[in-house]
């Protein structure tokens, strides 16, 4: 029984991973890269970790799993947080689509 | 008592990630434990007392709770945007205000938007977070605050201040 | 069966971040194929503990997470074109 869930998740986490790759190779610029990257690899990985805990339980592989699930997602917010501020300092340009800036006067 | 409550948390991380219970894996846990907590006590949060303030952690589970809903609705929502043929995105920088006070409701709360619809924090200056959004629907400062704050400061301010 | 199903499926991925890194158009994107594919390669460790069933893999995982944690960091520093200890 645990198995099957424990499956179910990984394939969901799979499919996330997916998404997210798509949309690292298809969105424009860097800044909406980033966006579909963080959320759906971070959940999709996040999402196998919690299979391996259904998996093993309460023993000291799942409470491994189970650590390792917060620990990435502070690790992955505080990353695309240091990354987008890091590429604008850089100068990298905004996608020319884009609507409205208002970062721009802060950076003069 | 930062120096303390540093400590259990490191000693109880520790246990939890070790997984077992003799003797001399408590006495290595200890020693590592006072170490770290005796060299980055001082960096550590202000008014630590908070931590023994059990209504705030019922505050936590309910925003984990609504947290993990929206970070699974803003799965589906990129994912419709990559996968569809158009392309439906209209990025852009927007400047909201927030209310909270203290340096970690803050830093919790840019975490948050980080992880949910289309929107990644790029800065904070004092109390103004410049937010990077994926679908900018309206140009009104109250409403984009209202949409991307409003759902989290509210349980945020009950659990950090 | 399937565990190794989805381990070729994640071993592909990674090979879309590559081709990021290749053809990035510019440094930051480069370093956004990089930041993904740590996180893919801790997938991929989860579920190679499993299909293997030595566990101290996932040990491996949760050092991966940490360490690319700092590597980004030390990437996106530079991009802000300051020194690393300020």
């Amino acid at each position: 029984m645990s198995n099957t869930i424990s499956i179910i998740f990984f394939i969901i986490g799979v499919v996330f991973d997916l998404f997210g790759c798509i949309g690292l190779i298809r969105l424009p610029d860097v800044y909406n890269r980033l966006q579909s990257a963080t959320k759906s690899v971070t959940l999709g990985t996040c999402s196998i970790l919690f299979g391996l805990f259904i998996k093993y339980g309460f023993s000291a592989i799942g409470m491994k799993a189970l650590i390792a699930i917060p620990l990435l997602f502070f690790v992955s917010t505080v990353a695309a947080h240091a990354l987008v501020r890091g590429s604008y300092i850089f100068g990298t340009k905004l996608w020319d689509k884009t609507v409205i800036d208002d970062y721009k006067d802060v950076q003069k | 008592m930062k120096y303390v409550t540093l400590f259990i948390i490191i000693f109880v991380l520790w246990l939890l990630i070790t997984f077992n219970i003799e003797i001399p894996n408590l006495i290595v846990g200890a020693v590592a434990a006072l170490i770290t907590s005796l060299v980055f006590g001082r960096s550590f949060l202000k008014d630590s007392k908070k931590f023994f303030q059990p209504h705030r952690y019922f505050w936590i589970i309910v925003y984990l709770f609504i947290f993990v809903w929206e970070c699974i609705k803003a799965n589906f929502d990129v994912a419709y945007r990559v996968l569809s043929p158009s392309m439906p995105i209209k990025p852009g920088i927007v400047k909201t205000k927030t209310t909270l006070k203290t340096d970690i409701g803050k830093t919790f709360l840019a975490n948050s938007i980080t992880m949910t619809p289309g929107t990644i924090t790029v800065d904070i200056i004092d109390d103004e977070f410049y937010i990077h959004w994926i679908y900018v629907s309206s140009k009104d400062p109250k409403v984009y605050t209202d949409k991307i704050l409003g759902r989290f400061e509210k349980y945020l301010k009950r659990i950090f201040e | 069966m399937i565990i190794n199903l989805l381990l070729y499926v994640l071993i592909g991925l990674s090979f879309f971040c590559f081709f990021r890194v290749v053809f990035g158009p510019s440094i930051a994107d480069r370093m956004v194929a990089i930041d993904i594919f740590g996180i893919l390669v801790v997938g991929i460790c989860s579920l190679l503990a499993i299909k293997t069933g030595r566990l101290f893999l996932i040990d491996i995982a949760i050092a991966w997470i940490v360490l690319g944690f700092i590597g980004t960091l030390t990437l996106a520093k530079y991009l802000t074109g300051k020194k690393l200890d300020e």
